[in-house]
């Protein structure tokens, strides 16, 4: 039971990690963030997996069941997803305004225009 | 997911990556359910999958559907995740595993909640009662996160009212 | 055009079922999984659906642009306001326990003011940013 009871965190690991390469290896603004929305997921699974004990329930407490699942991660999680889905917004914003202003939303691309105009400059 | 998040990873074309995004969200509150987090679940469904899929096409409809290819291959950012991983790994380790009743999150402050929840407040739904009334100063500041991130959006793609032609509105 | 048909007559069919639905969650929420948050966003995909299928004019016309500006900021003075009630009665800030005579009914009242004012929050922001995003017309760079 030693190694195989850290199986749920091995694939919060595995989805953090390639949200996080997405969002270093893309330039694509866009691409990043949705590797970052990939990336919150998979925190919202690193706290809600251990709060689950095995043989309960939901935490709604009804006569019928004595064992609850922990409900503080769910809370916490609650509170994560909405604040997550404001950044993603914010995020597509100003990717937005940027496309408008450089004309693309390819990071090396952007960074070539500004490196332009400072050379004008 | 895993299939699900390296095809995110390779795709090109951006309308498939998104609708790749709406699938994952979906399977990620199936396993939510699995999990018992039933509130998570429905939350993680609507926005995840509604929302965050529709904010993402409507950007893409002002943004422009295809990636470029990229310069040179990722061999720095794939040594870095290695990396990565196998730290978290090893920290993993001293976790305690999976579902352990003796583990502190549920030893110290989860049980009162539960014992207590329907005499204090009346309120079966144990995370409604924690987030509404337990905790409810926190879900204040929580709304106030919304209302930022409307006023936000509100305050970067507004145009201006009079605007002559061929002028970025600044 | 057989396409647009079908698209049409089953939205028109399933919207009042969604806001029926985003209804039940958001008052159903003590007793089983949902509350404000869940609530609101199912009302503002509801809307969103209608924007999607209808156009943009005619659900800016049903939710005019003032409606939601203003469910923005009122979502919010609920939530304080009902911790300012909570201040005028005798108690601390946002203590529901002298909302009410008994104390499990102020708590009732208290978290059910709270939830209506996460969701209106909640819905007028989604609505407002698919609005901004799906009003912008694409002009070609800068």
């Amino acid at each position: 039971m030693g190694l195989l009871g850290h199986y749920n965190y091995w694939i919060t690991v595995f989805l953090m990690t390639a949200g996080l390469y997405i969002v270093i290896a893309r330039g694509n603004l866009v691409k990043k963030l949705i590797g970052l929305s990939i990336f919150q997921t998979s925190v919202y699974l690193l706290y809600v997996a251990p709060g689950k004990v095995i043989g309960g329930t939901a935490p709604i407490i009804a006569p019928e069941y004595a064992v609850y699942s922990n409900p503080l991660p769910h809370v916490l999680i609650l509170t994560a997803i909405v604040v997550g889905v404001a950044t993603l917004a914010l995020g597509l914003a100003i990717a937005v305004r940027i496309r408008e202003s450089y004309g693309s939303i390819e990071e090396d691309e952007i960074l070539a225009s500004d490196r332009d105009a400072e050379e004008r400059a | 997911m895993a299939v699900l998040t390296v095809g995110v990873a390779v795709q090109r074309n951006l309308f498939s990556v998104v609708v790749l995004s709406g699938i994952y969200s979906f399977l990620m509150a199936t396993v939510l359910v699995a999990l018992d987090a039933v509130d998570v679940a429905m939350t993680e469904a609507s926005v995840g999958a509604g929302i965050s899929t529709v904010l993402l096409l409507g950007a893409l409809s002002l943004c422009g559907g295809e990636e470029a290819k990229p310069l040179q291959r990722p061999w720095l950012p794939l040594a870095v995740a290695i990396v990565i991983v196998a730290a978290l790994v090893y920290g993993t380790l001293g976790l305690p595993g999976f579902s352990d009743p003796q583990a502190p999150i549920h030893v110290v402050v989860a049980p009162r909640y539960l014992a207590q929840s329907i005499a204090e407040t009346g309120v079966p739904n144990v995370v409604t009662s924690v987030l509404a009334s337990y905790r409810g100063y926190d879900t204040l500041g929580e709304t106030t996160v919304v209302f930022t991130a409307g006023a936000g959006v509100i305050a970067l793609l507004r145009r201006a009212r009079r605007r002559r032609a061929g002028k970025t509105p600044r | 055009m057989k396409g647009l048909l079908i698209l049409r007559i089953v939205s028109k069919l399933l919207i009042p079922y969604i806001l029926v639905f985003a209804l039940y969650v958001q008052f159903h929420g003590d007793f089983g999984p949902g509350g404000g948050f869940q609530a609101g966003v199912i009302a503002a995909a509801a809307i969103m659906l209608y924007g999607l299928i209808f156009g943009l004019p005619s659900a800016r016309r049903m939710v005019p642009d003032a409606v939601v500006e203003t469910m923005v900021g009122l979502g919010v003075l609920i939530y304080a306001g009902v911790g300012v009630v909570g201040l005028l009665l005798g108690g601390n800030y946002l203590d529901y326990f002298v909302l009410h005579r008994d104390p499990v009914a102020g708590q009732l009242r208290g978290i059910f003011w709270v939830e209506v004012g996460v969701a209106v929050t909640v819905s007028g922001v989604m609505l407002k940013i698919f609005y901004m995003f799906a009003g912008r017309r694409r002009r070609e760079d800068a």
